[in-house]
This record gives C-alpha cells, structure tokens and sequence, in this order.
C-alpha cells in the first residue's frame, strides 16, 4: 500500500522517491521504523509482563524464606523441687497448681548460669531483663515438660526455647539497633548479649518446624505462631468441596451434554451457570452468610460451612471444564455403544464419562486449587479474626469447628500490626503456592499421559 | 432413635432390598438371567432406591419442618407481656434452646434422671447450676416462663422423634414390599432405574438455577430490610459515607463509587495496553517456541490467589511508592502507603492475563484471508494489524476488556489490603480511598447486630455490585458470541 493508491486513480508522481529499486525511500524507511517499533512494543509488553511475574515471585522469596527459621536458645534449666513440688510426692495435681508465672524464675536463674558459663557478662541490674531475650512461651512449653515427665523434677533439663520475635527479627536483619530506641520490648544492650550467646554457641538459628506444622499464637507471640491448624481447616474444606463439587459438577453436566432436551429449562441452566462463574466471589460470601449462618443456622467459622461456600463457587468452573472434555469424547464410541444394544444411559455411564475422565479430574483439581487460594468469601462467614490455637479433635469437630484456613490465616496475620507477623504472611504464601503449584502440575501430568487424541 | 442411626437402618435395609430384588427377578426367571428384560443388578437397584429415596426425603422434609413447628407452638407459650420486640423474643428462644438442649446434656451424662429432668422447677433446684455441671453456661437465672417452654420444647421434640422414626421407617419397608412385589422377570426395571438416574441428573443441574435464586433472594430480602430503615435515594445519592453503630450514620454509596471507578479505571489503564500489545505479539509475531513459553507464563498471573497480590500491595508497592511520591521522596502527595494508585497498580498486573489471553483467542479467530488480502495489497505486518485485524476485531476486544472491568470492579481482597479504609470524593490518585467489595467486608466482619442498617448496608451494597458486575457480563458476553458468530 502506498501513498499514491490512497489519493485515488489520478496517480500523481510519488514525492521523495529516489527512482531506485535499489534503495529504500523515505516513505518505505518510515513504515519499516513502524514496523519495527510496533514490534518492538509487543515485546516490550510481554517483557513487562514477564517481569511483574519475576519481581513478584522474587518478592515473596525473599521476604517468606526467613519465616521458614527460627532463633533458639538453648538453656539448661534446673527444676528446682523447692518451686516446682513443694510436698515432694510427685502429685500430678499439686504440680499443676504452679502456674506459668511460678515458672518465670526457674528460667532467669538458668539464663544467668548459662551467660556466666560461657563468660559473658549481663549489663543489666536486674536478671529479669534478660529474660526478653526469650520468648513468653517458653514457661509454658518448660511447664508442659514438667507435667508429662514428674519424675524430671530436680534434674536440669536441656531445653531449646524460642528467642523472642526482636532477637530473632535481629539475626534475620529485620530489627536494628536504631529501631530498639523507642522499643519497649527490647534494648539494644540485648542485642550485645544475644551477640555474644550466639559466639558461644548457645543462640542458633535453624529449621523450624512449627511454622508449617504449629499452630497460631495471640497477637504478642509472632514467633510462636505457625499456619499447620488452619491448613488442617483448609484440608477439610477441600475435603467438602471435592465430595460435593466432583459428583454434582459431573452430573450436571451430563445431564446438559448427553440429555437436556433443546427447551427454555436447558437455556436457564446454561445461562446461569455462565453467569454464576463471572459473579464476584464476595457474593458468594453474602450467600453463604445469609443462607447457611443466618438462614440454616450452620456454626460460624466452620470449614464445612466454608467447604459448602467455595463447592458453589467453583461448581461452575468444573462443569465448564467438565462439559469440554464429555464434549471431546468422539460420538463414535456412543454410536458404537447404542449400535451392541447399550441403553443411553449405560453408553454415557460405561464409555463416555471413562474415557472423558482425565479430562474431569483435571478441571476439578483445578477447580479446587481455585478454590485454595479464595479468601474473600472466607471473610464473610468469619474464618478471619479467629486464632486457630487448637487442633481438631476429631473428623467430626474438624468439619464443624471454628477454624481458619490458610489464606484467611495469611489474611491474619497481614492485619496484625507487629511487622514480625508480616515474614510469617510472606512465609504462608510460600507454603500456599507450594500447594497450588504441586495441584497444577498433577493436572499437568494428568492431561499429559491420559489425554487422548482421537 | 438418633438422625444418624435413622439414616444407617434405611441404608441398611436399602442393600437388603438390593439382595432380595436381585435373587427375586433370578427366582422368578428361574435363574436363568437371559429371561430378564433388564440385566438382575437392575433388578435391585430398583427396589434399593424404592427403600432409600422417599424415605429420605420425607427424612429430611421431617428435620427441616419439625423444628419450625415446634418453634411456633412454643413461642405462643412465653407470655406476650415478657418482651417488647421481636429481638427479644428471639433472645428468650435462643435461652429456651440452650436450656432444652442442656437438659439433653444433662439426662446425657447422668447428671439428671430421665424423670427428674420432666419435674423440675424453678422453686425447688438451681438449674442454672446443673447445667454449668455439664458445661452448658447460661447467661441469666431461669424463670418459670422459660423453663416451662423448654421443657415443652423437649417433649414435643421427642414425641417428633419417635414419629419421625416411625414415619421414616415405615416408608421404607412400605417401598421395599411394594418394589419386591413388583419384581418379575417381566418387569423394565432398567427403565425405571434409569428414570431415577435421569432425575437426579437434572436436580444436579439445576443447582445452578438454586444458586442464582439464594444469591438473589438473600440479597433483596436483607436489601429490603435495609431500606425500611434507611431511605433509598439516601443511600443512592448520598455523598457522605460515616457509618457509626451508635446510630445516625451516614450511608452514601456515592463515595464507594467513586473509589471503585478509580481504582479499576487505573487497573485497566495498566492492564489492557499491557495486555493487548502482548496478544497481538504473541498471536502475530512470536514463533512457536516463544509462544509456547510466553502464554502460560503470562497466565500463571492469573493463578496466584488475590490475597498474595493484597499482601504485594500492602508491603511492597506501598511501601515503594511512598519512597518515590511521599513526604520523605520529595513529593508530598502521598500520606500513606495505601492508596486508590497502589491498589490500582497491582490490580492491573493481576488482569493482564484476562485481557490478554481472551484478546488472543479473538484475534486469532480472524480469518487468515483478510490478513493475506491486506498483506498481499503491499501492507506491512503492522499496518495490516493496525488497520485490518484489530477493526475486526474490535467488539470480541471490547467484550474481554469488560469482562476484565467487572473482575476490577468485583475484586476484594487487593482493595482490602492496599486502598485504604477512608470514603473519600478526591481526584489525587494517591489519596486511600475504599470501594464497594472492601466495604462489604467490613461491614459484616463486626460484632454488628445483623438488624441494624450500618449490617445490612453490606446487603445493598451487594445487590448494587451483583447487578452491575451481572450487566457487565451478560454485555461482554453477547458481544462476544455476536462478534463470533459473524466469523463462523
């Protein structure tokens, strides 16, 4: 296309032509440089594409690894008889009448045996300063010790008890001295001594295993809190949604690719469910608010109720996916079936719905791994705001008790003010893209080795 | 008798009725199975789910109505004098539950008698102290009024129950006699198998219908609610949002609007040339390889869940737009990392992949002729884009790119986390500003009491943000089926 055949037939002579074949003229130069540049932008755009991906990534690498480890400090404590056992007759009942706060002072007085072994000295007056570099927890998980071995009393024990969350944000970079000047909860003087422990060799930095497996802590205990209770939430409402949403999901589209009649009740459905797959998830939420808490009166926070919001969130998205690959299954194996005698039913049920099968799984593991990283609807039906401190008891309190899952967990912990728990979000996603990530390629695999080409 | 010992008794006599169908149509064919019409399975199929699924239903017809039932009977039992409205009303009744239930608790664990728990009043025993011994906790001492009604409640919940046993029981056995007697070698069992098959098909289909229903009556019943006590145009045309559970809020959407608009406004100024430029290249220009490569990791985008892109808003671009447009980078416009251009930002990077996926499928499905004509005309590959296959494509374009305004516009845990709390009518795009979905959350994520109109705000602000998104939907979509249909 040139200039000339746009101003019509009257053909004038082309401006700025050189006459040669030889040599581009400037028209054609300008419309190469377009060329080039257009080009140019669509890789550009790619390229930025690829790079929020990197960045993004790389942001929650760096900033969620360091939840992963955790700051220990090892501290042989003496469980004194005088303190812990009074009557000296191992009554597990009297022994449980000391309450964490009598445990404080076991723990201060190990704390200096340990600083003066290793030769360092506390620049405090009072020992019980040196007793922030240690987590809260650590009287409690002392006194659990205890109650499960009486017979331990009057021994010292070598226990490994978490430093608190400000010595341990100081070994992962997080916490400076400069920052510890308007810190109630810490001195930079502490830092001095944690410093010197860690030469010594008594503060180490390592795995922690709590964080994947634990549970979470209140608001002033970062370090103690970890994301293993609310993915056991998260495991039962995934539980939910695959027994609900793989048979219905499946059903209904059989029913709508092998059976429904053309008639304005099949128009109803197919509209509905393209629209339900388009409706913002938080509405979702409402539903299950007011259908399910108000309406039924199924408990608040309960993973069932969650399962059940997120079954009909993401049952459109597995019969979308469903219907494609019943759709795929060639209509030779049908006629084939009818031809030997089969009924419709038993060619659908004892054919088709086998062999679309990878097809199905893989739209449903999808399907769920949507559903994994949903939070919002979560919010509404009040799996947000609840510390999930405890385990289930059972497969029945497991369905039913209040817990959280793990996006609301991470959800959580990003409102919670101390920056401590913003590593320990960080750290969750990891955890939450592992999942997804392992869920995607079982779907990936899937399609790949029973995927049939016919 | 227990619901979950009920359901196992018809299950079991249900796989009882299949043995018995089964050996029945054999007997009767004289054990050869080729003088059946249908296959000897079917045969006990029929009669399993003759037992199983009306007795079932009534089953759960029964647990559903039965308490509605004895709710209205006892509550004519607390006399009208001993509360004023209908809140209390449902107060003294959450309390004649929890006592019934407590004194089940009780009978229970031994801690009452069976008799004992039918004689007791309030004169002569301390109820609220029995039932702490089981660990049921009361609020308040229990008058004689509540009391009674419990106890009421107990015995016609129990009366219920054994009919309910009964009821359910004899239906099944009704439908396992009625389907063995049925049972012949002449009988289309296979047919009658599959009617029922069918029909449960259907009722999974229609699933979809139930959903769309509770969505919608959810939302109008409490959006109703809500504008008995707050009025409409108020609430449509208001400017103010200052909802205060005291009372005497303000409650104008306009601001919400407001925000909502501005942050997908920004998501779609980042997302749709991002996401266009990088369909066209990947449709037209890129080689195989590349394209293989660069789609799905653009779409990996759309994988990451959204509470991951709330916690990149919140703490990193926040934070690292503050450095550059903050008081400290020497700009001053921002106040704090939350803002309407944070949420904004991220919100684009999470709607690239829906813009450019769907515009690559649309592009892609214009015909190759017009591509070879305009090419063939002297076109370079640019110019035949530019002026050919973008002009044809431009509805199914339009069409994804609603679609990605109503995913923006519906989108909640991004604009929970990185926009900002504060309604507030301003241009500054770096301003925090809050829309409809972030609302939503907090107001309903309080200790509100449901029937206060701060609560059921959320309920119309719902409503407003399902009929938007919906329009939006059903518009992109017919321009998409429109524009393909014009090609095929």
């Amino acid at each position: 296309m040139t200039d000339a055949s746009i101003s019509g037939p009257a053909a004038k002579p082309r401006p700025n032509t050189s006459g040669s074949l030889l040599e581009l003229d400037k028209g054609t130069r300008r419309r190469n440089a377009a060329e080039k540049r257009f080009r140019a932008y669509g890789m550009a755009a790619v390229g930025i594409g690829l790079i929020f991906l990197l960045v993004l990534l790389f942001t929650i690498v760096r900033n969620g690894v360091p939840a992963f480890t955790q700051t220990f400090i090892e501290l042989p404590v003496t469980l004194s008889e005088a303190k812990l056992d009074k009557s000296g007759n191992r009554d597990i009942e009297e022994i449980k009448k000391v309450t964490t706060f009598g445990y404080g002072g076991l723990i201060n007085s190990a704390l200096e045996t340990t600083l003066s072994d290793a030769g360092i000295a506390s620049p405090f007056e009072k020992a019980s300063e040196l007793s922030k570099l240690i987590s809260s927890s650590a009287a409690a998980q002392i006194r659990d010790y205890v109650l499960t071995h009486p017979d331990d009393i009057g021994k010292t024990v070598t226990f490994e008890v978490l430093a608190s969350s400000r010595v341990d944000g100081y070994e992962k970079g997080r916490v400076t001295r400069v920052a510890l000047l308007n810190d109630k909860n810490l001195d930079a003087e502490h830092l001095d001594v944690a410093d010197q422990m860690k030469e010594a060799g008594v503060l180490k930095r390592r795995f922690n295993w709590d964080f994947i497996l634990g549970a979470d802590a209140s608001e002033s205990r970062p370090e103690q809190a970890g994301i293993g209770v609310s993915m056991l939430g998260s495991l039962f409402m995934m539980l939910v949604v695959l027994v609900l949403s793989l048979p219905i999901g499946v059903a209904a589209s059989v029913y709508l690719e092998e059976f429904a009649p053309k008639n304005w009740f099949t128009d109803i459905i197919e509209v509905n469910i393209s629209n339900l797959a388009a409706v913002p998830s938080i509405v979702f939420g409402i539903l299950g608010l007011a259908v399910f808490i108000q309406f039924i009166e199924l408990p608040q926070s309960a993973p069932l109720v969650g399962g059940l919001v997120l079954t009909l969130m993401t049952l459109p998205t597995i019969i979308i996916s469903t219907r494609a690959s019943l759709k795929a299954v060639p209509p030779s194996i049908r006629d084939a079936a009818l031809g030997v005698g089969a009924s419709k039913m038993q060619s659908v049920f004892h054919h088709v719905l086998p062999l679309a099968m990878p097809g199905i799984l893989t739209g449903t593991i999808l399907g769920l791994a949507q559903a994994l990283g949903e939070t919002a609807p979560l919010l509404l039906i009040g799996m947000v705001g609840y510390i999930a401190s405890n385990y289930p008891d059972g497969i029945a309190s497991g369905f039913l008790d209040p817990n959280s899952a793990m996006p609301a967990q991470i959800y959580e912990w990003a409102k919670r003010a101390d920056p401590a728990y913003y590593e320990r979000a960080w750290g969750g996603i990891i955890i939450l893209l592992v999942f997804l990530m392992t869920m995607n390629i079982i779907a990936i695999i899937l399609r790949r080795r029973f995927e049939r080409r016919w | 008798m227990p619901a979950t010992w009920i359901f196992l008794i018809v299950l079991a006599i249900a796989a009882i009725g299949y043995v018995l169908g089964r050996s029945r149509a054999l007997a009767s064919a004289s054990g050869d199975s080729r003088n059946l019409h249908s296959l000897p399975s079917y045969y006990g199929s029929h009669v399993a789910l003759y037992v199983a699924v009306p007795s079932l239903l009534l089953f759960g017809l029964w647990l559903v109505v039965q308490p509605i039932l004895i709710e209205r009977h006892v509550q004519t039992l607390i006399p009208e004098a001993s509360y004023q409205n209908q809140g209390e009303l449902n107060l003294l009744m959450s309390d004649v539950h929890r006592i019934a239930s407590g004194l089940d608790f009780a009978v229970d664990y031994g801690a009452l008698g069976a008799q004992q728990a039918l004689d007791l009043d309030t004169d002569t025993s301390d109820i609220r102290a029995i039932l702490a011994s089981v660990g049921v906790a009361l609020g308040s001492d229990v008058s004689t009024q509540t009391l009674d009604a419990a106890k009421r409640y107990r015995a016609l919940s129990a009366t219920g129950d054994i009919f309910r046993s009964i009821a359910v029981l004899a239906l099944a056995l009704a439908g396992l006699g009625f389907a063995v007697i049925k049972t012949n070698r002449d009988f289309r069992a296979r047919n009658a198998v599959e009617r029922v098959i069918l029909s449960l098909l259907i009722l999974a289909a229609s699933l979809a219908i139930l959903t769309t229903v509770g969505i919608v009556l959810s939302l109008v019943f409490n959006t109703i609610e809500f504008f008995k006590l707050y009025p409409a145009l108020d609430f449509f045309f208001g400017t103010t949002w200052s909802p205060s559970f005291g009372g005497g809020s303000q409650l104008g959407i306009l601001p919400l609007f407001w925000g909502t608009f501005y942050i997908s406004l920004i998501a779609l100024a980042v997302a749709v040339p991002i996401g266009l430029f990088a369909a066209i290249y990947t449709s037209e220009y890129a080689s195989p390889k590349v394209r293989s490569m660069a789609k799905p990791l653009l779409e990996i985008l759309a994988g990451i869940p959204t509470i991951v892109y709330g916690l990149f808003a919140l703490l990193t671009v926040g934070p690292g737009l503050m450095a550059v447009f903050g008081p400290n980078g020497g700009l001053g416009w921002m106040q704090g990392g939350t803002a309407v251009m944070t949420a904004g930002l991220v919100m684009g990077v999470m709607l690239i992949p829906f813009v450019s996926s769907l515009s690559d499928d649309i592009i892609n499905s214009v015909p190759q002729s017009l591509r070879d004509g305009s090419l063939g005309l002297g076109a370079t590959k640019s110019e035949t884009i530019k002026q050919v296959v973008l002009p044809a494509a431009l509805p199914g374009i339009v069409g994804a790119i609603l679609l990605a305004a109503s995913r923006a516009i519906g989108e909640t845990m991004i604009v929970v986390l990185g926009a900002g709390a504060a309604a507030r009518l301003s241009m500054n795009p770096f301003d925090a500003m809050t829309t409809v979905t972030a609302k939503i959350v907090s107001q309903l994520t309080g200790d509100a009491d449901f029937a206060s109109p701060e609560a059921l705000v959320a309920f119309a602000l719902g409503m407003t943000l399902f009929v938007i998104t919906l329009g939006l939907n059903i518009f992109a979509l017919w321009i998409v089926r429109k524009y393909r249909e014009q090609y095929e």
